[in-house]
């Protein structure tokens, strides 16, 4: 096991935010502790539930096995088992098995002594999801419109939900977003191939040091953010690309209902010259 | 440490106006919302209404009275140069012409113009002295087709000149070919597109799909039918825009979004897609035969202007046209889905001066059943089409030749 000079920092006791000593151990080279275990528990009973649906369902092809939730008549009410109500249970085992695993995080970042970079950036992935399945049908009044679960079924709900505003890319926060995607893949290029020529030096030359990665985009860009700041910068991007698809479908119809292209027409009517 | 004064007070400032983005994005439509689930569960074929958006459709006007009888001495007896109306009675002819009178004729309209002499000269009301009194005779001829030939659109529900009219002498919502757009260097070609106009959603999609759609018979298939290039479909981007500026001005007309017709996983198949995709169907070929067939010949008819003023031809001297808008209005049943045709029954019959009168012919196709994916996801009723839409088509344009629209 090539980690375990590693793992002598990272197997001490302690950090736990629950349950004391009870689960502080490790099972070979996984740390387990309480919220280990709740993330054991969801995930299983969730997965299980969807094949369970899946069984129950016309189709055993993985591309299109879809758990759809609920009818938008029921609320935000339960719904029958087989009516929408497997949904329902299955996104509280989703949300129970993302949310134990970003506080196990949280225990392993305590332990560490290190900040909750890690635990914080996964929680804005958690925010984006219970946005889409919590938030956004809470606002709306009904589970109903929350995204089935289905490897091409969300993706015709993703369709769908922006045809019902004409034209998403007119949405301004999916702009954002999409610009913060590319922003963070371009980011994530630039990144990588720097660090990929610097350790791969051609042959009988010296891996390069950062001062060379430093001259490199400072002849190139004229600026270096310099090897923290590359980090910090790609945590930025990565993270707001995910908290402003957030936004751009929390907006759609809890506070807009027209097509999105009609939106821009604040623009138009400013009182400069309409 | 210069740089390390006070770094906390700018970024709680941009920490505080990112928090704010969202807000004043978002900070549009905060009134209460209702939401339609138009399809199965799942994938999100959906109405959302902001509910202090939506205005009641406006009433359609009572009857001038109501109609008790059909029977009694038939008009052709006492007007004998009726074309189209003879075979009712003298009675129900009456109430037609009052009603059309109050749908058409504005109430502001000078002495020389009001009520009948709208059309009429009130010496010899056989007359066709007066254009507006051709033009009727085509428009009444054109009511009757589609109330007869387009059921598949208009159901039972049918249409009255009001649909477009609404109490005025030109229907607000109406249009004429525009001319090609001169080019004025780099910056002032625009190529019919890229103007915030609600005729697309102020979106830049090209923004006159009048005459491409309503007017020519140009299919609007653009998706091809498999994944892969394979040369067999010849649309390019220019059409699966213009064919989207067309949608933007459905849906604009019909106050609706994509997914009332469409399940967007695959807009051109029909049997993932709601019922209303085939009425739409019908819908933009009864316009296109409207335009073609009853309006467009009325170029010789019309004067450039009106008493009123007003231009009766467009700039390129064609005369104004329908598209979706004119009777829906941002409806989805133009009037709320109220029919005046109680009252004015006469306008869902065909008769000819000279010939029997034959007896109505619906055209609805629209098959029962309701037809499952493969996937088992979306439902929805299939029409026959093809070979059978089509023959619909072809039906209806036979009919519509023995109703040859009046040119004098």
């Amino acid at each position: 096991m090539a980690l375990l000079s590693f793992e002598r920092k990272y197997r001490v006791r302690g950090g736990t935010l629950i349950g004391g000593d009870l689960f502080d151990f490790w099972v070979g080279p996984f740390y387990v502790g309480f919220f280990g275990v709740t993330t054991i528990f969801f995930a299983a009973l969730g997965t299980a539930l969807i094949f369970w649906g899946a069984s129950q369902g016309p189709t055993w092809n993985p591309w299109l096995i879809s758990i759809d939730p609920p009818d938008l008549s029921y609320g935000l009410g339960l719904a029958p088992l087989m009516e929408g109500g497997l949904w329902q249970i299955i996104t509280i085992c989703a949300i129970g098995a993302f949310s134990s695993w970003a506080l196990r995080e949280v225990e392993i970042c305590r332990k560490l002594g290190m900040g909750y970079h890690v635990p914080f950036a996964f929680s804005v992935a958690i925010f984006a999801y219970v946005t889409l399945v919590v938030f956004r049908p809470l606002l709306l009044g009904a589970w109903g419109h929350g995204f089935p679960y289905g490897i091409f079924s969300h993706l015709d709900w993703v369709s769908n939900v922006g045809y019902q505003f004409l034209h998403f890319h007119y949405n301004p926060a999916h702009m954002i977003a999409v610009t913060f995607f590319f922003t963070t893949t371009f980011a994530l290029g630039l990144h990588g191939s720097l660090i990929l020529s610097s350790a791969n030096p051609a042959k009988g030359t010296d891996v390069k040091s950062p001062e060379y990665e430093d001259s490199f985009f400072r002849d190139v860009l004229g600026y270096s953010v310099g090897e923290l700041g590359i980090h910090r910068l790609g945590l930025f991007l990565a993270l707001s690309a995910g908290f402003w698809s957030a936004v751009c479908i929390i907006i759609s119809g809890p506070f807009w209902t027209r097509g999105w292209p009609e939106w821009w027409t604040w623009w138009l009517e400013l009182p400069i010259w309409s | 440490m210069t740089g390390h004064s006070n770094p906390i007070g700018p970024r709680l400032l941009a920490l505080g106006a990112i928090a704010a983005l969202p807000l004043t994005l978002a900070a549009c439509e905060l009134g209460p919302k209702q939401s339609q689930q138009l399809g199965p569960r799942g994938p999100a074929m959906e109405q959302v209404t902001n509910l202090n958006l939506v205005k009641p459709p406006a009433a359609p006007p009572a009857s001038a009275y109501a109609l008790t009888s059909r029977d009694g001495q038939k008009a052709r007896e006492v007007y004998p140069e009726l074309q189209v109306l003879g075979d009712i009675s003298v009675d129900e002819f009456g109430l037609l012409m009052a009603n059309m009178t109050a749908w058409v004729v504005p109430a502001d309209a000078p002495p020389e113009q009001a009520g009948c002499n709208y059309c009429h000269n009130p010496e010899n009301m056989a007359s066709y002295e007066k254009y507006t009194k051709s033009v009727a005779l085509n428009m009444l001829k054109m009511t009757q087709n589609i109330n007869v030939n387009w059921q598949s659109h208009v159901k039972q529900t049918g249409v009255t000149c009001y649909t477009c009219h609404r109490g005025k002498g030109i229907p607000e919502y109406s249009w004429s070919l525009k001319p090609e757009p001169v080019s004025r260097g780099m910056t002032g070609y625009r190529a019919g597109q890229n103007e915030p106009l609600a005729v697309v959603g102020y979106s830049s999609l090209p923004n006159d799909p009048n005459g491409t759609f309503f007017l020519e018979p140009n299919e609007i298939r653009v998706n091809s039918k498999q994944i892969h290039p394979n040369g067999e479909n010849p649309a390019d981007i220019k059409a699966a825009e213009r064919t989207y500026g067309l949608m933007m001005r459905v849906s604009g007309a019909l106050g609706v979004n994509c997914t009332f017709c469409h399940n967007t996983q695959n807009f051109a198949e029909w049997t993932h897609s709601r019922v209303q995709k085939q009425t739409a169907w019908f819908g933009i070929r009864m316009v296109r035969q409207a335009n073609s067939d009853y309006i467009q010949p009325l170029a010789s008819v019309f004067p450039a202007k009106g008493w009123d003023g007003q231009a009766r031809l467009g700039p390129l001297g064609d005369p104004l046209k329908v598209n979706c808008q004119t009777c829906h209005q941002g409806y989805s049943k133009p009037l709320g889905g109220v029919s005046m045709l109680a009252d004015n029954p006469s306008l869902r019959e065909v008769w000819r001066a000279g010939a029997p009168a034959p007896a109505p012919t619906p055209v609805a196709v629209i098959a029962a059943g309701a037809v499952a994916t493969p996937t088992g996801v979306a439902v929805a009723k299939v029409v026959a089409t093809g070979a059978a839409a089509e023959a619909v088509v072809a039906k209806a344009d036979a009919v519509r030749d023995a109703m040859a629209p009046a040119t004098n």
